[in-house]
């Protein structure tokens, strides 16, 4: 359990340790498929304490020189990346699961084991609040310009044929103009509708900002939501977003998860973004 | 880089790296731990990095955990955004 020379703590997550639990992570590997243990607050007296879910990590790829490298390696990053929520997936599987931020490293369990202490209380409140939730993301993309104005002599908007080249270009911008008009406006009642639909489900949502860059698809990502949802409506609300998705042709929305609550994994109040409010800067174009 | 690779999912439903680097990045708790990149080092990190996902103008930053015991508590071992 302690670290060996040369190795660091890194922390995946905060759960509250169980026979069940200590099952589950006995069979898991983490990042470099070092094995996964956890890393209870032994100044806990609960009967299930709180917990860190951890594994050794090697000095040389997670001192701070080698962190800021590898920070800029998109390739290593994905490793760790998946490493890391891997691991948070499979406790969530099985607990309530606090994830923490990427990349959240110690000296050794000792200081892990500090550290969880210091933050008993916060810790405590927030898996209460998150037990038996779920996260889900709900995105809306806009299609590629081009894709939106096939059809375009219509003649629906255009009224007498054009006279001259440059009438009748100015004619075609107007209704690729139009045509992309029409697809915002849908885009707008589609947010509206996911809102509402939301809604009736929980009041806990984060608004990202929307994906914009180069890992991004070439659909515009116009809304880039996560709801937190009682594990007993996920279904209910899952099959409400689909329909939704139905009813708006021209645009594609698109429900990720379940997630670990990781967009929740804060309390509210120290969230980037409160659950309602007219937050529209947050949704930058 | 290319970056074609990674809009294709493998079968079995793999995440999206964009989907997960968006909540590996800005969520999840912040605790400071002991390898820090200096708070300020490590938000240019990762800003430069988000710019992967987001553009950097339309980023909020979730604010840290303050330490309540204060055990560990280390200068700027807090939200000085």
């Amino acid at each position: 359990m302690s670290t060996e020379p040369g190795t660091l703590t890194y922390v995946y997550a905060v759960t509250r340790q169980t026979e069940h639990l200590t099952d589950v992570v006995s069979g898991l590997r983490g990042i470099d498929a070092a094995p996964v243990t956890l890393l209870a607050d032994t100044s806990d007296a609960a009967s299930d304490p709180l917990a860190f879910v951890v594994s050794p990590v090697s000095h040389r790829d997670f001192n701070e020189t080698a962190l800021k490298t590898h920070f800029e390696d998109l390739r290593w990053l994905e490793n760790v990346a998946r490493a890391h929520h891997d691991v948070v997936q499979a406790v969530a599987a099985a607990a309530t699961v606090l994830p923490l931020r990427m990349a959240t490293v110690y000296q050794d369990d000792t200081r892990a084991r500090q550290a969880l202490g210091g933050q008993r209380r916060t810790f405590t409140q927030r898996l209460a609040a998150l037990e038996a939730h779920t996260e889900y993301g709900v995105k809306i993309y806009l299609p590629p310009p081009a894709a939106s104005t096939a059809g375009e002599p219509s003649g629906e908007v255009g009224t007498a044929p054009p006279t001259t080249p440059g009438k009748a270009y100015l004619q075609r911008r107007r209704i690729q103009h139009h045509a992309r008009e029409k697809v915002y406006e849908q885009a707008q009642l589609a947010a509206a509708t996911i809102e509402a639909i939301a809604a009736r489900f929980t009041s806990q949502r984060i608004r990202h900002a929307p994906q914009s860059g180069a890992l991004s698809g070439p659909q515009e990502n116009v809304l880039n939501d996560a709801y937190l949802i009682a594990d007993e409506h996920a279904q209910q609300f899952r099959a409400a977003m689909t329909d939704a998705a139905r009813d708006f042709p021209d645009i594609r929305i698109e429900v990720t998860g379940p997630w670990a609550p990781y967009s929740f994994a804060m309390a509210p109040a120290d969230a980037p973004v409160p659950a309602d409010g007219d937050e529209r800067a947050e949704r930058a174009p | 880089m290319s970056l074609a690779e990674y809009d294709e999912p493998l079968p079995g439903r793999q995440v999206a790296l964009v989907d997960l680097l968006d909540r590996l990045l800005s969520g999840g708790v912040v605790v400071v731990g002991d390898i820090v990149l200096s708070i300020a080092d490590i938000d240019l990190v990762r800003i430069s990095l988000r710019a992967l996902i987001v553009s950097v103008s339309s980023e909020t930053s979730p604010g840290t955990v303050q330490d309540e015991q204060d055990e560990d508590a280390q200068e700027g071992n807090g939200r000085d955004r």
